[in-house]
């Protein structure tokens, strides 16, 4: 019996983190699905207007941003694992710097439809369902932006290492999430509307 | 194998230094050790079962006889509403959480979970969810409205928790109060999914793993899918409630039965959440005392995955009476009644390993052999109200009531109490006292079967549920007094168990390592285990490393 | 209503009078047999093992360890599918039968809308308005005519249950559901909403009353004429008009036409008031008026401070409206 190894059966360490995230991710799918279900069960049953074609642009510059932000983030990580801290902090402050311009592109969204189509949460159901989803998607980026600033602030007081790529890779892993969701809200919001 | 020697000899109870009641106080308050929090999510369980059950009581009075007036339509249903919500989401649930914690990591040899400062969040989330429905008592309508906790049932039904039919706020603190232990009950999930996939011992593979954390860990899989949709309809109706949105709004076009599939898509796995835990006690307690190997362990594991998998496509057996479609109905009939299926697998295995056995009755085993037995009347039931048509005749009627008790009662609470029963010496290194708990299994469930088994009668009489009073002469009156007289018989049961917990603390009998001749891993430490679990983490060849140790020449990694 | 017609006290579904009821009777019996066997197997090896395989005292011998068995494994998973699957089939055949029945030309189309807490009945084919009691007529051989019943809400959930006479189906605001009964013999039957809609779902109870076909038409036409208006009371008449009754009640060939309550034309034809929760008598009716909330805790209608003169007056009054 005590011949057997001395780690667990097979388990990396690093599986910790992994599975953890997973994990969350997984509870984060299915609060997102409902929000979709919902948008979609009620996708041309308001009973006034404005209806989605109406007032919905695709937000192209948008999408442009987040998606670009997986792509740096994976960069960023790539020059961490060389250990190139510099190289790191350049396409990590790209990232945030997406991210944001997501965000800024959602803001003027909202200003737009708020302000000068009036559409509101309270105005009909798809003004109901279109903020709820959209909003909880800009809800995840906003959080997801604070941990990236997080990560940034530690990597520029140097306490961010090459040994620390495994955690670093955890967290884009949330990124990458917040991307997929994008591109299900993508489909199922903007590509609907047209 | 040094290492288990070694515990196995050490069998003294640790006589811990005593600290002043403050810094003991404070101990457990900021504690991220696994058992201390296990052992509070089980005490809080057993705080709220019993508020619960003082409701029911209060209820079963209301309903002995017709037209009684002990208590007043409002305060009925609100009772009605605070002891299901209560009975589910903080006894049920914490019993779960409770176990899992003080007992994953010692079965599978860790020192933790995965992540002890999560858990303890978890928790406290929790609690203070359960705190904050309370707190509907004071909060909703202030003082003057002194009582008016939320009082639209456990399931809420929109629209009648709409601003214009619920108005105060005692219908926020439903969502709110469940809304914040969700999270921490999906923080829990998490931390368990992790723990069981990362932090098993040297040898034990999946395959060895014990079948109690196969279960929880397919459960806490299972929570990870189901809670967070109800997490984000009670969004919605917050949504509705304070921002005007629509989603329930069925004056704006909104959906009435929306809701039913966003609550019942989680609220039917949840009830093989409660379950499931059950399921793993007697996975553990009727092996040990059958003096047998589990009978079918991979066929046993393969139909936890089933339940698991196809309870989360019956939800409409929930809303049969909505209206559906034919087709629709005619689905989810086949699919509930497909759960009945792995159920009996699991069953029949639980019979497999008592034939041929040498069965010690001991206080444990006496509640899982009574749990077979109800819980397959209750599971019985449960697929005669999976037939569609004579579910139209029984939906919402007494008969479900009765339903939902005997799987709640005769399936969770006798197993919990069996491992109460079961682990309370490894916790608190004393034995509960064996006659008390005789007595506490035999006015319990006496009790038990007077309450529940006539119930079924007035529903199949056409008695709804959910109703504070009923016309004399229809022929219930006789049934409700009977039933109401059962939970007497319950309490002076649950009176028992008190007493045997109190006293056992102070003066039970000393319990040793390993007072059941079990054969898991959490037998191999001191009891109560030492805050590190294990001084060494132990190395495992079998699914039953004790009994490797005990039986040397009949080792079972010989037949795995 | 005719007078020997019986009124069935137990709503009780194993007495069913009606097509939709019955066939749930004989679904009931296939499974209420297997369960009944089931649990008598299951029960039987559980004593079996408790008696044959207990531990005598002192007996600490290690029975033989036994880790499981295909073959008998096999047989325990594939005889519960058998019997799952001729319940199935049994379920699906019935759901068919009730769900997908189409309504003969002859039928009579009945609107039920649920309110908090009492029920409005409509008979769109023959303009008769009335609360909380149900006529339809018996479907006898040779002048068969089942109803079926269109259900709506004014609110929350409710649900529609006779269990003599079919199962429930709910009442969903913003949802047109439909049912239908076909009963076979004469009487009265009761039921009540099925499900929680806030204070009063207790008392929110149905009466289903079936007549003969003639007893039935003869209801028809009595439902149809406007309101009596008796001279003796129109004091009470006055009173009524004049308050603000003619809010929520209607009555017909007066100015009263609010719907918030039931309709009060042909109050008198009914047996209970504030839908079962009295009985219609003098006593009742006047306590009703002084004050809903003694009766029925809650109600919607509230108390209108009325002086006792003005009371007696409007009790006699609605005591005229057979
Ligand atoms: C622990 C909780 C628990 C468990 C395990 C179950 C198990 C089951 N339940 Fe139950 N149920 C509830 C808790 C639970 N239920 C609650 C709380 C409600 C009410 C909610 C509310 O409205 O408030 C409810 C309501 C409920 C309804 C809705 C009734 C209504 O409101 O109209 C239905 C209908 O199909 C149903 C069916 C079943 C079935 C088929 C099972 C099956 O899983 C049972 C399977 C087990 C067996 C069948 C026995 C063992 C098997 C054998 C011995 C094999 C041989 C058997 C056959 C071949 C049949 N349940
Ligand atoms: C785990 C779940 C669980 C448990 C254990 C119970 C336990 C009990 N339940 Fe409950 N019940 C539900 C879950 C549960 N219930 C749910 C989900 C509903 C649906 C709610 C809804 O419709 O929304 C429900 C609804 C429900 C109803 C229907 C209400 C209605 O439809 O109008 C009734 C009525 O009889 C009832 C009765 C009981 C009784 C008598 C017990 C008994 O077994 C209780 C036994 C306990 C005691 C008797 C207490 C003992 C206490 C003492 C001895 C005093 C000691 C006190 C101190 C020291 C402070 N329950
Ligand atoms: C705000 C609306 C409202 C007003 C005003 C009102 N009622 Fe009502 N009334 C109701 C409602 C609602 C019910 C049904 C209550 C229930 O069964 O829960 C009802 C029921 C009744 C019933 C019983 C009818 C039945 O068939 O069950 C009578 C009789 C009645 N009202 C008479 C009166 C009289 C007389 C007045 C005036 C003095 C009055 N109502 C004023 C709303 C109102
Ligand atoms: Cu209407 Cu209950
Ligand atoms: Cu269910």
């Amino acid at each position: 019996m005590s011949t057997a190894a001395a780690t667990g059966p097979g388990v990396p360490e690093n599986m910790r983190g992994r599975i953890g995230m997973a994990s969350l991710i997984v509870a984060e799918i299915s609060f997102f699905a409902v929000f979709i279900v919902a948008y979609l069960f009620y996708l041309g049953k308001s009973t006034t207007g404005p209806q989605p074609g109406e007032v919905l642009k695709t937000p192209i510059a948008a999408t442009i941003c987040l998606l670009a932000s997986s792509v740096t983030i994976a960069i960023a990580l790539r020059a961490l694992r060389a250990g190139s801290l510099g190289g790191f902090r350049a396409w990590w402050l790209a990232t945030i710097l997406l991210g944001a311009g997501f965000l800024f592109a959602t803001a003027l969204e909202w200003h737009e439809l708020i302000h000068e189509r009036g559409l509101t949460i309270a105005t009909n159901l798809f003004g109901t369902t279109f903020y709820s989803l959209v909003g909880f998607h800009a809800l995840h980026v906003t959080l997801g932006l604070c941990m990236l600033a997080f990560v940034l602030a530690a990597s520029l007081r140097g306490r961010l290492q090459p040994a620390d790529a495994e955690r670093t890779e955890i967290l884009s892993w949330y990124w990458h999430f917040v991307d997929a969701v994008w591109v299900a809200v993508f489909s199922v919001v903007y590509l609907t509307a047209r | 194998m040094a290492v288990l020697d070694r515990s196995l000899a050490s069998s003294s109870p640790g006589e811990a230094v005593r600290l002043p009641v403050a810094s003991r106080l404070h101990d457990w308050v900021v504690t991220a050790d696994h058992k201390k929090l296990g052992l509070m999510y089980i005490a809080s369980g057993l705080v709220f079962f019993l508020v619960a059950g003082v409701m029911a009581s209060m209820m079963r009075i209301q309903l002995a006889f017709p037209q009684n007036d002990f208590l007043g339509p409002n305060t009925f249903n609100r009772l009605m509403t605070m002891h299901g919500t209560t009975m589910v989401f903080f006894v049920g649930m914490p019993m779960f959480f409770g176990f899992a914690n003080y007992l994953v990591p010692l079965q599978i040899g860790a020192r933790d979970l995965a992540f002890p400062r999560l858990n303890a969040f978890g928790f406290w989330m929790f609690l203070f969810g359960g705190l904050l429905l309370y707190f509907s008592a004071i909060g909703s309508e202030g003082l003057y409205g002194a009582g008016s906790t939320p009082d639209v049932g456990w399931f809420a039904y929109a629209p009648l928790t709409s601003r214009t039919f619920s108005r105060g706020n005692a219908t926020d603190y439903w969502i709110l109060g469940i809304l914040l232990s969700s999270v921490g009950s999906t923080a829990t999930a998490i931390n368990l999914v992790t723990t069981v996939a990362t932090m098993r011992c040297p040898g034990m593979t999946l395959r060895r793993m014990p079948l109690f954390v196969w279960i929880l860990w397919v459960d806490a899989i299972l929570v990870l899918f189901v809670l967070s949709p109800l997490t984000a309809a009670q969004v919605m109706l917050l949504f509705d409630r304070f921002l005007g949105a629509h989603f329930f709004d069925t004056q704006a076009g909104g959906s009435a039965v929306l809701w039913q599939h966003f609550f019942w898509f989680f609220g039917h796995p949840e009830v093989y959440v409660l379950i499931l835990p059950a399921f793993a006690i007697a996975s553990e307690v009727i092996p040990v005392f059958s003096r047998k190997p589990l009978f079918g362990y991979p066929i046993m594991v393969a139909a936890t995955i089933c339940i698991g998998m196809i309870s989360m496509s019956v939800w409409v057996h929930h809303m049969f009476v909505v209206g559906l479609e034919p087709g629709a109905n005619t689905f989810f009939a086949a699919s509930t009644m497909a759960i009945a299926v792995p159920t009996g697998i699991k069953i029949f295995n639980w019979l497999g390993t008592m034939w041929g056995g040498r069965i010690r009755f001991r206080v444990p085993m006496l509640w899982c052999t009574a749990f077979l037995v109800e819980f397959v009347l209750a599971g019985l039931t449960g697929v005669i109200l999976a037939t569609v048509p004579i579910d139209w005749q029984l939906s919402d009627s007494y008969f479900v009531v009765a339903h939902f008790h005997f799987v709640l009662i005769g399936g969770l609470l006798f197993n919990i109490f069996a491992a109460i029963y079961y682990w309370f010496p490894k916790a608190t290194g004393r034995m509960l006292d064996e006659g008390l708990g005789r007595k506490h299994f035999f006015w319990f469930v006496l009790g038990f079967n007077l309450t529940f088994l006539p119930m079924h009668v007035p529903g199949l009489l056409g008695m709804p549920r959910r109703i504070y009073t009923y016309m004399p002469g229809r022929g219930w009156d006789a049934w409700n007094l009977v039933v109401t007289a059962g939970v007497a018989v319950q309490a002076v049961g649950i009176l028992f168990f008190l007493w045997n917990v109190i006293s056992s603390l102070r003066g039970g009998e000393p319990a040793g390592d390993d007072p059941w001749d079990a054969w898991t891993l959490e037998w191999a430490t001191t009891s109560p285990p030492p805050e590190y679990n294990f001084e060494e983490i132990p190395t495992v060849r079998s699914r039953r490393p004790l009994w490797d140790l005990k039986h040397p020449e009949d080792p079972d990694w010989r037949w795995e | 209503m005719n007078p020997g017609s019986p009124v069935h006290a137990i709503p009780d579904m194993f007495s069913p009078v009606s097509a939709p009821a019955e066939a749930i009777r004989q679904l009931w019996w296939l499974l209420g047999g297997i369960s009944g066997a089931i649990l008598l197997i299951v029960g039987g090896v559980v004593w079996w093992c408790a008696t044959r395989f207990r531990a005598l005292p002192g007996e600490d011998r290690e029975p033989p360890q036994v880790y499981g068995s295909n073959q008998i494994e096999f047989a325990w998973t594939i005889v519960p599918v058998l019997i799952v699957f001729v319940l199935f089939l049994a379920t699906a055949r019935t759901i068919y039968d009730v769900q997908a029945m189409a309504p003969p030309a002859d039928a009579l189309e009945v609107t039920l809308v649920g309110h908090q807490w009492w029920w409005e009945i409509r008979y769109p084919g023959l303009g008769v308005v009335t609360a909380n009691e149900l006529h339809v007529p018996a479907s006898v051989p040779g002048a068969k005519r089942p109803t079926f019943l269109t259900l709506e809400s004014a609110d929350v959930i409710h649900s529609f249950w006779v269990p003599q006479l079919a199962g429930k189906t709910d009442v969903v605001p913003a949802r047109r559901n439909r049912t239908w009964v076909e009963p076979t013999e004469t009487g009265t039957f009761l039921g009540q909403c099925a499900e929680f809609c806030g204070t009063q779902h207790a008392n929110m109870l149905l009466r289903v009353v079936v007549d003969s076909p003639g007893d039935f038409a003869a209801w028809v036409e009595a439902q149809k004429r406007p309101a009596v208006a008796d001279p003796l009371v129109a004091a009470g008449r006055a009173v009524f008009e004049s308050t603000s009754c003619v809010n929520c009640h209607t009555v017909a060939g007066t100015g009263a036409k609010g719907t918030f309550g039931p309709d009060l034309t042909h109050l008198m034809s009914r047996t209970t008031i504030a839908s079962g929760a009295a009985d219609n008598v003098h006593a009742q009716l006047r306590a009703w008026i002084v004050d809903p909330h003694a009766i029925k805790p809650g109600a919607l209608m509230p108390a209108m401070k009325l002086p006792d003169d003005q009371v007696d007056a409007v009790t006699a009054y609605l005591s005229t409206l057979r």
